[in-house]
C-alpha cells in the first residue's frame, strides 16, 4: 500500500479502496462481540521497518512492500483481516478522508470562503454558497458576519486529493455551526472505538451520562451535558478508550467504570 | 491542539463558565497549583542545574561561570545574565529564530526576581575591583510548554543558584604589572541568602486563578506575576498581556500569591536541603 | 578564560588495549533511551550515549510555514540541531553557530531516506534535536534520539536509522568515540544506517585511514549499530508495551 508511486489516476493517495478501509476499521470495533470463551491472541506491536510477511498474505493498512516482502510503515498493532496483513497506527495525524465528518475552528476566512483548522496537516475550505444554500454576493455580504474566525463548526469532506485541500460542506442534517458544549481532543485512529460496533460504546456513553455528542473522525468531540460533573465523566471515559482501546471486552469494562465513578460521585456528593 | 494561536470560541466560554463556577477544565481550584517536581545537578557539565516540573509544562536551567569586566557602573560588582530559550521542541507555537518578546519576557521577569531580592550579594563575585568579577550565565530552556513559564523558570532558576559552586581562583601578576586570573580545581558555595518565589495570576472575565496551563492562558484576559522575597515582601510585579485589573483585583491577586508562596518556597529548599 | 582545560591524555588506550574511560576497543558507553518524554510534542525520545544527553522532538505533519515552501508531491523535513549553552565546558553563545547549521543539515539528510515523505505531501515535519549535555559523538546520538522520535509520532518510515562514531586513537580502531578520543585521535568516521535495508545515510570522516582501516571501521559501524538498533526497538516497545495498560488499570481498581 505505501509502495513508492502508489496514487491513483484521480491523485488520490491509495491506501486500499475505500470500502475495503472502512470494512477493515469497523472490523476493530467487531472485537467487542467476541465472546470472552473465544481468546484471540492480543495484538502485537510492530515497529516500522519489521518484516511481516513473505509472500503469503497482500499488503494492507500501514504496511509497504519492499524487494516482495510486507513490512510495518508504522508503529502499530499487527492485524491479520483475511487475505491482508495491517499495521493499525497507535498514532498518527488525521489525514482527511472523504465522506468523514469532522470538527474545525475557523482560522481564516477569503471574500467567499472560510479557512478552517480541522487538526490535520491540511486546512479545509468551507465555501459561503455551501453553507448559505444560496448565491454569495461579497460586496454586499460580509462573510464574517455568518461565521466567525474562532468559531466552530461540523461538517462533511466532500473532496480531498493531492492537488486540492479538503473542501467542507454542511448541507446534511446535523452539520453547521456548534454553539456551547465544549470540546474533547482524541486520538484519531482511536474515534472508531469510542463510536463501538453499530454505535454500542457511544450509545451506552449516551444513556448513562445524558451528554449529547457530535464527534469528527479528525479526533475532535463536541459535547453538552446537563451537568458538568457528567461532562467530566465523559472526559474520563474518553481517556479510558484511548489507553485501553485496542484491548478486548473494553465496552463492559466501560460500562462498569462509569457505574463505579456515578457511585463514586453519589457518595460524595451525599447521595444514598 | 491547534497550531494556530487562536482558542476556539467555545473552549474560551467554556473555561469560563467552568471560571465562574469555581471550576477549571482539569478540575483543579482556582487557588491550586498544578503538580510541581524540582530536580537539581541534572547536568554535570553546567556549574549547577536544575529541571522544574509545573503539570506538563518543564524547564532546564543551566548555569555556567566565567570572569571577565564588571559593568562599568558597578565595579565591584558580579555579573548575572538571565536568558530564556523557547525552542520548538516544547511547542508547536514556537518557531526557531532569535528570541521572541515572550522569550525575553520570561527572561526579564525570572531575573528581577534575582536582583531583587537578597539571593546572591554581587560584590562577593568580585575579583579584582574594577577589572576582573566572576561573570555568571544562566540560560532557561523551555522544554515541553503547557503555560506558565514565569514561575517554573523562577523555581528552576532560585534552584540552580542555590546549588550552585564557583571555582577558587589565582591572580597570577605578569612582569609589567598586568593582573591575570586563573581558575583552579577547587570549587566553593554561592552564599545564598534568599529564595524569590514568583507566583502567576490569570484572570478571565472577574475570576482571577492561579498557575494558569496552556489553553487557560490562550483564552486570558490578563496575567499577573508577584515575585516575593523570604520575608514574603513584594519584590517585583509584571502585569502581562492586554486586559486591565481593577485595584481590588490586585490585591485579591496578591493575596491568593501569597497563600502559595511557602508551599513553593518549601519545594526549593527540599530540593537543596542535601547541597554540600 | 577557561575554567576546565581539555588536556591531551598521555595515552589514549593503555597496554591492555583500554580506553581512558576504561572500555574496550569496541565497546559502546552506556546508552539510556526513553521514548516520549515530552507530553506536548507528537514524538518525542531522550538518548543517552556514554555523558551525551540528548532531547529530540518532533512536530508534524503539519502546515507548512512559511507557506510557499509547501512541496505539491511530499513533505518538506526540517531538522534543527541545537546544543544548549551550558552543554560544553566553556559557555557557548545560544545563537545558533556554523556548526550547528552544518549538523542540522546533516543529520536532517541521514533521517530523511527513512521517511516516506511522498505519503504527506503540502506539509510539514519538524525536528528539534537539543543537546543538554555533550560529551563527544552527539550527531550520532542526536540521530537515535530523532529516529525514535519520528518513530513515537506515528510517522510512515521504511524504518528506523541507527548511528554511531567509529575512529582511531594511538593506531587501534575503536567504537563509540567519547569527547577526549574526538579531540585527539587519529580519526573520526560517523556512520548512520537505515533499516532494514542496512544502507548507510550518514558518512562522514576526518583523519588518517589506510584503505584496509577504512573497511574494518565500516564492519566495527554495522556491528555497534547493530547493538543500537535493539536499543531502539526495546524502547519503543517499553513505551507501548501492555505493562502500561494493566498499570493504568490496577490504579483505577
Amino acid at each position: 500500500m505505501f509502495d513508492e508511486d502508489n496514487f491513483n489516476e484521480n491523485g488520490e493517495l491509495n491506501n486500499l479502496n475505500k470500502d475495503e478501509e472502512n470494512k477493515i476499521k469497523s472490523e476493530i470495533g467487531n472485537n467487542e462481540t467476541k465472546s470472552k470463551k473465544e481468546e484471540e491472541p492480543s495484538r502485537k506491536l510492530v515497529m516500522p521497518g519489521e518484516l511481516l510477511d513473505e509472500g503469503n498474505y497482500k499488503a494492507g493498512i500501514g504496511t509497504y512492500i519492499a524487494d516482495k516482502k510486507i513490512y510495518a510503515a508504522t508503529l502499530g498493532l499487527l492485524e491479520i483481516k483475511g487475505q491482508y496483513i495491517n499495521v493499525i497506527p497507535i498514532k498518527g495525524p488525521y489525514i482527511p478522508k472523504v465522506g468523514d465528518s469532522v470538527i474545525g475552528m475557523v482560522i481564516n476566512t477569503s471574500i467567499v470562503s472560510w479557512k478552517v483548522d480541522i487538526f490535520s496537516p491540511y486546512i479545509a475550505t468551507l465555501h459561503a454558497t455551501n453553507y448559505l444554500n444560496r448565491p454569495f454576493n461579497p460586496l454586499r455580504d460580509d462573510i464574517r458576519q455568518y461565521i466567525d474566525i474562532g468559531d466552530t463548526i461540523y461538517a462533511e469532506i466532500i473532496s480531498f486529493n493531492r492537488t486540492r485541500d479538503p473542501v467542507l460542506s454542511v448541507r446534511n442534517k446535523g452539520l453547521g455551526k456548534l454553539k456551547g458544549g465544549r470540546l474533547i481532543h482524541m486520538v484519531p485512529t482511536k474515534v472508531p472505538r469510542l463510536i463501538g460496533r453499530r454505535g454500542s460504546m457511544i450509545n451506552l456513553i449516551k444513556d448513562y451520562t445524558h451528554c449529547k455528542f457530535k464527534i469528527g473522525q479528525n479526533g475532535v468531540i463536541w459535547l453538552q451535558g446537563n451537568k458538568i460533573e457528567d461532562e467530566f465523566l465523559v472526559v474520563k471515559i474518553i481517556r479510558k478508550i484511548e489507553r485501553e482501546a485496542h484491548t478486548l471486552g473494553l465496552t463492559d469494562r466501560i460500562k462498569e467504570f462509569i457505574e463505579k465513578e456515578k457511585k463514586r460521585s453519589d457518595v460524595d456528593n451525599g447521595v444514598n | 491542539m491547534s497550531s494556530y494561536d487562536v482558542i476556539p470560541e467555545i473552549e474560551k466560554n467554556y473555561i469560563k463558565e467552568l471560571l465562574s463556577k469555581g471550576k477549571r477544565l482539569d478540575g483543579r481550584a482556582l487557588d491550586e497549583f498544578r503538580e510541581i517536581k524540582i530536580e537539581k545537578d541534572i547536568i554535570k557539565k553546567a556549574e549547577a542545574s536544575a529541571r522544574v516540573t509545573i503539570g506538563n509544562t518543564i524547564v532546564i536551567i543551566g548555569i555556567k561561570v566565567s570572569a571577565g569586566p564588571p559593568y562599568p557602573d558597578s565595579p565591584d560588582s558580579g555579573v548575572v545574565t538571565i536568558n530564556a530559550e523557547l525552542l520548538p521542541l516544547a511547542s508547536s507555537h514556537f518557531e526557531s529564530g532569535p528570541p521572541s518578546a515572550f522569550a525575553i519576557e520570561v527572561a526579564r521577569v525570572c531575573d528581577r526576581g534575582i536582583r531583587h531580592s537578597d539571593i546572591i550579594d554581587k560584590t562577593t563575585l568580585c575579583i579584582i575591583e574594577g577589572e576582573i568579577v566572576y561573570i555568571i550565565f544562566g540560560d532557561i530552556y523551555a522544554i515541553s510548554f503547557d503555560g506558565n513559564l514565569f514561575d517554573a523558570g523562577e523555581l528552576a532558576l532560585t534552584t540552580a543558584l542555590s546549588s550552585l559552586k564557583i571555582p577558587e581562583y589565582e591572580i597570577i601578576e605578569s612582569e609589567n604589572g598586568k593582573k591575570e586570573v586563573n581558575f583552579i580545581n577547587s570549587w566553593k558555595k554561592v552564599e545564598v541568602n534568599d529564595i524569590p518565589v514568583s507566583i502567576s495570576i490569570g484572570k478571565i472575565g472577574k475570576t482571577l486563578f492561579i498557575d494558569p496551563d496552556e489553553k487557560e492562558e490562550l483564552a486570558l484576559d490578563s496575567r499577573i506575576t508577584f515575585t516575593f522575597n523570604k520575608n514574603n515582601e513584594l519584590i517585583s510585579l509584571q502585569k502581562g498581556l492586554s486586559g486591565h485589573f481593577s485595584k481590588e483585583e490586585i490585591l485579591k491577586g496578591m493575596e491568593m500569591a501569597l497563600s502559595k508562596v511557602d508551599m513553593l518556597r518549601n519545594k526549593v529548599i527540599e530540593c537543596i536541603k542535601d547541597f554540600e | 578564560m577557561e575554567l576546565i582545560k581539555l588536556e591531551k591524555p598521555e595515552k589514549l588506550i593503555d597496554e591492555n588495549n583500554i580506553r581512558v574511560d576504561g572500555r574496550k576497543l569496541n565497546d559502546l558507553r552506556p546508552i539510556k533511551m526513553e521514548v516520549g518524554v515530552l507530553p506536548k510534542a507528537n514524538g518525542s525520545a531522550y538518548v543517552e550515549m556514554g555523558g551525551n544527553k540528548i532531547l529530540a522532538s518532533v512536530y508534524g505533519p503539519r502546515e507548512v510555514h512559511p507557506r510557499h515552501l509547501a512541496e505539491s508531491n511530499k513533505a518538506v523535513f526540517r531538522c534543527l540541531y541545537r546544543m544548549a549553552t551550558f552543554s560544553v565546558d566553556e559557555r557557548k553563545s545560544p545563537a545558533p553557530s556554523r556548526r550547528e547549521n552544518e549538523l542540522s543539515m546533516v543529520i536532517g539528510q541521514a533521517l530523511e531516506p527513512a521517511i516516506f515523505l511522498n505519503y504527506y505531501p503540502k506539509t510539514m515535519i519538524e525536528c528539534t534535536i537539543l543537546v543538554i549535555q555533550a560529551d563527544g559523538g552527539t550527531r550520532c546520538a542526536s540521530i537515535n534520539a530523532a529516529s525514535l522520535a519520528l518513530a513515537d509520532a506515528g510517522i510512515a518510515m521504511r524504518g528506523l536509522v541507527s548511528a554511531v562514531a567509529i575512529g582511531k586513537a594511538d593506531g587501534k580502531l575503536i567504537v563509540d568515540l567519547n569527547n577526549v578520543e574526538d579531540q585527539f585521535g587519529e580519526g573520526d568516521l560517523p556512520i548512520a544506517i537505515l533499516y532494514p535495508l542496512k544502507e548507510v545515510s550518514l558518512i562522514q570522516f576526518d583523519g588518517i585511514l589506510t584503505n584496509e582501516e577504512f573497511q574494518q571501521c565500516i564492519n566495527l559501524a554495522y556491528d555497534a549499530c547493530e547493538i543500537i538498533f535493539n536499543k531502539q526497538i526495546e524502547a519503543l516497545h517499553k513505551r507501548y508495551s501492555k505493562e502500561i495498560i494493566e498499570k493504568d488499570n490496577k490504579k483505577e481498581a
